[in-house]
Parts: structure tokens; C-alpha cells; sequence
């Protein structure tokens, strides 16, 4: 397979296309405006459809519906575009709709600023709606990777009927890098995807109360709607040993940087950097932040190590809390943040993994 | 071995597209790893435009960095602004038409091309952006010229018509840039 | 001489099911009207009913056919998403005044506006039925809700909607009437003009919504026959029957 040159978002669209997504719903906000833009000149030459919703929160809606009819179905947005998102998310949870969304997150909070940031992370991994649900959360750094984590997304969201969140940012989303593009399904794929799930797709069925569709993103009697959340709640707990983390000359560190996404691979070349000066750095760089691999920071030998260092784009810190609990007191933890739209320095990384080398 | 180049300038000068077109040849041409990292402001016409370009043997880590090797000015603002950022031994691309400054530092290399009045020479304008990529390239030698050709080819597209213009403009840059590499 | 079959309930409600209605409420009557237009269509296989958040909601454990409960107010939308991915299937909405106009204001005019080859059934009843009797956005002036204690001031909480009206103002949609369920000859009216939205969607042309105004006996603090009475009096007055669009032949 060639690889191309293509931008993140775009990148990120055409891998979907090629997974079956055949709707896409969407409104204008940057830096993200590529993936709509993409889809609605691509999505009608394989018989798709592209919607310009009047709103995030229409967009989603009509994510929720089309793919509620069985079609695979996409919508994306950036930071305070996701929020406006959740309503339609938490739905499409309830119900148990499969859908991907992709956040090509900026600064915040409020409007922000429209350059890259990491200050959706709690909102990702926590709390992207209300009602508790959880959702698969993939954290790109490159735009190879982007494409693969989107074109899985699909499989991951059928499988459990549940939304699929890529957590991507501003970088990931208006770089280009070379990609080698996942296979394009074929229309009898695709269609053969639709047909599985046409038993509960809302498309019309035979007159039978009890076969028909009935899409209910909540339970009028308690005692089902607990039922459901157990049943959602088991399903989460299955994705435990789907945690995957970049683990990257851990086995001798004794500096361990931690990090995801744009500011992860940052913080790699600043492994990198440091192992050239002489220093046992190492890496640890969660691909999935849900469910999060806190199994990666058990490898880390911490007689060896002088301390972890959490680097994200974020002001305050937000990936922390889950280093912080892997890590569980068995080492110090810094931080080297940035904010605000302002990208990572990996001389700022440099510096900070100096200091914690210094013992300070 | 990693290049990190940044473009800067007005907007509407081509800044983006002589970024992504060395990227492109990059990538097509190489096994390398490439980034091509535009900045977006709020601001559709006018104002600074910059992008980034890394072209490494290994995974790159921020598609721009703290300090450039190499970089491309094309207006007095971006020359300003941008200036600081370069290393020592690093090299300034100067669009001398424009930028008439003293460049104040003896620590880089300062290639100098009159990218504008060359522009204008050849009856248009907009083709400074390809002198500039062909002065970069003659220079520089990090992606051979025949490849960023065949990248400017593609740009063009179904604009054959441009294709002449295109060519003188990019030949001009190079020899501008290669006497420029025999003088150093 | 041999029996005559004149009137069998509609198969589309499930007959082991208990409404949830309130006496004199007419959203039975029209989910009623409703299945019966499916039925004698004959399109029951492929029906798929979007039903917004309120009371309007409240029938989707009795109909005996496909239905997803759509966000509060975007009903329009996730109607958008069912029928641009599968223009076979025929896609209604069913919201009320609280849903369709207030806070899916954006919904239901961005789908009109854009033509959308869907039917949208809107329950008129002037006040917010589940959550307890607040203001709606069709309240009537004057009309006590229980967050307009007062009545419904119009130098504080501006006019009644008119939203058949205000999507005449649009393009796109093919056809707009407002119906009652009131009397005898309007119920069977309002039958027909839900069959002539449905097939307006069958035949490819576009957006058709009928207004059916109705009454909340409940939250409007009467017994049935009360609530027909102020239906008459007040609402109507408000909300004057008739067709407002009619674009069929030309769509």
C-alpha cells in the first residue's frame, strides 16, 4: 500500500469512508472544518450522505438516527462543539446506538482558543454526557495512527453498540504526514454490515410488538432501566484487556515521561533525546485513555526510578489523575504543562526531566 | 539526521503551498518521515502566514521545534519574529525584494533572493513562492529538484496553461540557489 | 342477513398495553388517526416513528411498530438521519408544542428549510403536559401556567407561536395545515390531513407538518368537556383552523 500525504482530518474522514461510514452529520468550528468538508465531497461518489447540521447538537441527533437505522455514521467536532455533542452521545450510550465521533480538540475553556489543546480529557475519558455510560476513547499522535484508531472505531463501536470517541487535537487534526490508508470495504461489506443489524435498526419491520425496533435511550420502570446500566456496566468492565499503551524503553528507566496523543509523541522524541545524552529514559503513552492502561505503569521498575514526569497540554493538569492513580505512590510524579493553544516545547520537556534527574 | 524548516509570510504569498509541496516531495520521493504543519489563526485573508516542515531519518516528534534549522522569510514581520527561533548554524532564506533589513546575526548563513522583482521579471507575481522553493532546494539539496518538480506538477493539477511559468520560475530559483551553495 | 365488519381497532396499538393518557387527553385520538392512515396504506413494514420528549412520548410502549424517542426537541433531526440513510423507510415525527417549538425551534425549522422528505405530526395543546403545567410557547395569553402564575404576560413572555405560520415563511415545505381533534367532522378531518402528509413523504415531495391543536385537561386545571369548551373558546380563537400551505401539485 502507497502512502499518502494527507492531512489528519482528512486522513481521519477517508478512513472512515473506507470502514462503511455512509452519514455524516456535521457543523463548522476549527480546526476541524476538514473532516465535513472532506465528507461532503466524498460521502455521495459511494452513495453516502453528508449533512450540514444547523448545530452540534442537530449533527448528533441525526448521527444518533441514521446509525439507529443501521447505517455506519459519523459526526466531529472541536472542544466546545463536543460539549453541545454530548446530549446526543449520552442517547446514543443509552440506547445502545454504535456511532464514532472525533474531537480535534483546541484551547479552553469556554470558546477557548481555536489552536491545538489537551484540556478535554477529563470530559473524554469521565463524563462525555450525562448518566454515567462510558465509551472507548482512542488518543492519536500521528496521522497514521489517527486513520487506524478511526477505521477500528467502527468494528469497536458495532461489536459493543456503544459510541466510540477518537480523541484527537488541533496537531493531529491540521498536520499532514505520510499514511498508508486502511483497505476500503467493499459495498457488499458494507451493506452486509447494515443487513446485521437490521433486526434492531429502526427501518420498519413486519407488525409484531414484540420484533419490533424500538430504539429507547431510557427505561420508564426503574427496575429495567437499573438492569440496563448493569448491562452496560459489565460491558465496560470487558474492555479492561483492551487497554493499550506505547510502552517505549521501559525496562532499564529510570525517568519515566508519561503523556498521550500530540504531546506524547513530543515527549518520545524527548526520550530520545535524552537516551543520546546518557539518560535511561522511558515511555509510557496510552493509545486507549479508556479504558486506561494502568497495567503499563506496573512495568515500570520503581527501584529504578527517580521519578515519572506527566507532560500534557493542559493547564490544569487532567491526564494526571489517572497517572497519579496508576502510579499509585510508588514514585514522584511532576508535571510539564502548557496551555492556552500553546504547543508542547520538548526543550520545556528537556528541562523538566533535568530537573527531576537533578533529584529536585 | 532531522530538517526543520519554517515558511513565513504575508498571506497570499504561497507560503503554504511551497511548504507542502517540499513535505509532498518528501513523501513521495523518500522513505523519510515528513510533517507538514500549517498555523491557522482566525483571521481567512491578510495577516502573517507560517508553516512548518520536518523531514527526518527518525519518528519526529512536534511537527515544528523550538529552533529551526532552516528558514524561509518572505516579509520584514516574519523576519522579526521569526529570527530568534533559528539555531546557530542554522540558515535564513531571505526575500530580499522585501526585506531589506540587516539580518544582526553572525551565527546563521543568510541566503538572500530578490524572489519578488524575479517574480515580477517573469510577469507574475504569485510565482515568487516557487522562485523561493527553487532557491530553498538548490541550496539546500534535501530533496532532489526533479522530485519537488514532479510535486509542483501535481499542485498544479489541471492548470497546464501555468506549467511554463512554473517551470522558468522554479529553474530560476534553483540556479539562484545553487550559485549560492558554489559562493559559500 | 350475514354480519358486516364495520369497525376493527387499528393493529398498529398493541391491545395488551394500557395507555398512559389522561382522561380527555388527545394524544390517544391522534396516535389512534395515525394508525389507522399506516394501516390503510399499508405501510405498517416500513414505518418508523420519531417521538420527542414529553407526553408525546408516552405511547411508545403500545405502538406496535418501529419508534426511537428522539433528545428533547430534535425529533426533526434524528427523523434527518433515519430517512437521508434509508429513503424507503417511512419517517414520521410526533412532538409536542414544548419539543417542536421551543427548544427544537432549530430542529424543526432547519428540516423544513431544508425539505426534508419527512412528516411531522405536532401536538398543539398550549402548556407543558409531563413536567407539570409550564409555560409553553403556544400558552395562550393570559393562560395560567405554573411558571407564569399570573397568566401569561405578553410584556414578559412575549406571544403565542404560531408555527405553521412562521414555516409558511420558508420555501421548502410542500404543505402546513392545522387541525383539532374536537369535534366529529375534525377528527376525521385531521385523519385526512395526516394521510395527505404521509403521502406526500411516499411521493417524494418534501416536508409536510400538521398542527393538530389539542386539549390537556390536567394542566389546564378542567375536566374533559371543560377543556373542549376552552379548546373552542380560546384556543381556536388563537390558533384558527385551515390549511396553510399546500404545494402538493406543484412538489
Amino acid at each position: 500500500m502507497a502512502r499518502v500525504f494527507m492531512k489528519g482530518c482528512e486522513a481521519m474522514a477517508e478512513a472512515a469512508v473506507r470502514a462503511g461510514c455512509r452519514f455524516f452529520a456535521g457543523y463548522p468550528i476549527t480546526p476541524q472544518n476538514e473532516i465535513p468538508e472532506y465528507m461532503s465531497r466524498r460521502l455521495p461518489e459511494v452513495g453516502g450522505h453528508f449533512v450540514q447540521g444547523e448545530s452540534e447538537v442537530a449533527s448528533v441527533s441525526m448521527v444518533y438516527g441514521a446509525a439507529a437505522s443501521g447505517t455506519r455514521s459519523m459526526t466531529s467536532s472541536s472542544s466546545p462543539g463536543i460539549s453541545l455533542k454530548s446530549e446526543g452521545v449520552s442517547y446514543c450510550a443509552s440506547a445502545r446506538v454504535p456511532m464514532v465521533y472525533i474531537n480535534v480538540a483546541r484551547g479552553g475553556p469556554g470558546v477557548g482558543s481555536i489552536q491545538p489543546a489537551q484540556m478535554d480529557y477529563l470530559q473524554a475519558t469521565k463524563a462525555s454526557g450525562n448518566g454515567g455510560f462510558r465509551m472507548r476513547v482512542f488518543a492519536p499522535a500521528t496521522v497514521q495512527e489517527a486513520a487506524d484508531m478511526v477505521y477500528a472505531a467502527f468494528d469497536y463501536a458495532d461489536r459493543d453498540r456503544n459510541p466510540v470517541l477518537i480523541l484527537s487535537d488541533g496537531v493531529v487534526g491540521t498536520m499532514m504526514e505520510p499514511v498508508e490508508l486502511p483497505p476500503m470495504k467493499t459495498e457488499e461489506e458494507v451493506a452486509a454490515i447494515k443487513e446485521s443489524k437490521r433486526s434492531w435498526a429502526i427501518v420498519g419491520h413486519k407488525l409484531d410488538y414484540a420484533h419490533r425496533a424500538w430504539i429507547q435511550p431510557g427505561q420508564w420502570s426503574t427496575l429495567l432501566q437499573q438492569k440496563e446500566n448493569e448491562a452496560a456496566a459489565a460491558l465496560y468492565e470487558s474492555w479492561k484487556s483492551d487497554a493499550r499503551a506505547e510502552e517505549y524503553l521501559l525496562e532499564d528507566a529510570e525517568i519515566v515521561l508519561t503523556s498521550y496523543g500530540i504531546c506524547g509523541r513530543i515527549a518520545k522524541s524527548a526520550v530520545n533525546v535524552l537516551r543520546r545524552e546518557g539518560v535511561k529514559a522511558g515511555l509510557i503513552r496510552p493509545l486507549t485513555v479508556y479504558p486506561f492502561p494502568y497495567g503499563a505503569y506496573d512495568r515500570i521498575d520503581y527501584r529504578r526510578v527517580k521519578g515519572i514526569l506527566d507532560v500534557e497540554m493542559s493547564i490544569p493538569a487532567l491526564f494526571l489523575e489517572d497517572v497519579e492513580t496508576a502510579v499509585a505512590g510508588r514514585a514522584r510524579i511532576s508535571t510539564c504543562l502548557c496551555s492556552g493553544g500553546n504547543i508542547m516545547s520538548r526543550d520545556a520537556v528537556l528541562r523538566a526531566a533535568a530537573k527531576i534527574m537533578e533529584g529536585n | 539526521m532531522e530538517t526543520n524548516l519554517c515558511v513565513a509570510g504575508f498571506g497570499g504569498q504561497g507560503i503554504m503551498a511551497l511548504g507542502k509541496i517540499l513535505a509532498e516531495a518528501a513523501c513521495d520521493s523518500t522513505d523519510k518521515k515528513v510533517t507538514f504543519f500549517p498555523s491557522y489563526g482566525a483571521e481567512q485573508r491578510g495577516g502573517t502566514a507560517n508553516c512548518y516542515v520536518v523531514i527526518s531519518d527518525e519518528e519526529i516528534g512536534a511537527p515544528l521545534g523550538d529552533v529551526m534549522d532552516d528558514i524561509i522569510v518572505m516579509n520584514g514581520a516574519s523576519l522579526a519574529k521569526f529570527l530568534p527561533r533559528v539555531r546557530p548554524g542554522g540558515r535564513l532564506f531571505v526575500n530580499s525584494s522585501i526585506v531589506k533589513d540587516e539580518i544582526g546575526r553572525g551565527d546563521i548563513t543568510v541566503v538572500r533572493a530578490p524572489v519578488t522583482e524575479l517574480a515580477l521579471e517573469l510577469g507574475n507575481a504569485k510565482v515568487l513562492n516557487v522562485i523561493m522553493l527553487g532557491v530553498y532546494v538548490g541550496y539546500t539539496r534535501i530533496i532532489a529538484p526533479d522530485i519537488v518538480w514532479n510535486a509542483i506538477e501535481q499542485t498544479l493539477g489541471s492548470k497546464v496553461s501555468l506549467l511554463p511559468l512554473n517551470r522558468e520560475a522554479f529553474r530560476r530559483g534553483l540556479a539562484l540557489g545553487e550559485a549560492a551553495r558554489e559562493d559559500r | 342477513m350475514a354480519e358486516k365488519l364495520v369497525y376493527t381497532r387499528t393493529k398498529t396499538i398493541q391491545e395488551d398495553k394500557v395507555s398512559g393518557f389522561c382522561p380527555g387527553c388527545m394524544h390517544g385520538t391522534v396516535m389512534k388517526l395515525i394508525g389507522e392512515v399506516i394501516d390503510e396504506l399499508g405501510i405498517i413494514e416500513k414505518t418508523a416513528c420519531v417521538l420527542g420528549i414529553g407526553c408525546c412520548g408516552l405511547q411508545m410502549d403500545y405502538m406496535a411498530y418501529d419508534n426511537i424517542t428522539s433528545p428533547h426537541g430534535r425529533a426533526c433531526a434524528v427523523a434527518t438521519g433515519i430517512k437521508r440513510t434509508n429513503p424507503d423507510t417511512f419517517v414520521f415525527t410526533y412532538q409536542g408544542d414544548g419539543d417542536l417549538a421551543s427548544i427544537g425551534l432549530a430542529e424543526t425549522m432547519s428540516a423544513a428549510n431544508r425539505g426534508e422528505n419527512i412528516s411531522v405530526i405536532f401536538i398543539n395543546n398550549g402548556i407543558y403536559g409531563m413536567t407539570g403545567g409550564q409555560m409553553a410557547p403556544t400558552t395562550l395569553l393570559g393562560m395560567k401556567a405554573t411558571t407564569a402564575p399570573k397568566g401569561r404576560d405578553p410584556k414578559e413572555h412575549g406571544y403565542p407561536m404560531h408555527m405553521c405560520e412562521i414555516l409558511d415563511k420558508l420555501t421548502a415545505p410542500v404543505y402546513l395545515e392545522r387541525t383539532s381533534c374536537n369535534t366529529p367532522q375534525n377528527l376525521m378531518h385531521t385523519k385526512s390531513a395526516i394521510k395527505k402528509a404521509f403521502v406526500n413523504q411516499l411521493e417524494g415531495r418534501g416536508f409536510s407538518m400538521v398542527e393538530i391543536v389539542t386539549t390537556c385537561p390536567t394542566n389546564w386545571g378542567m375536566d374533559a368537556l371543560g377543556a373542549l369548551d376552552y379548546l373552542e373558546k380560546n384556543m381556536l380563537a388563537e390558533f384558527p383552523l385551515g390549511l396553510i400551505r399546500d404545494r402538493t401539485k406543484e412538489a
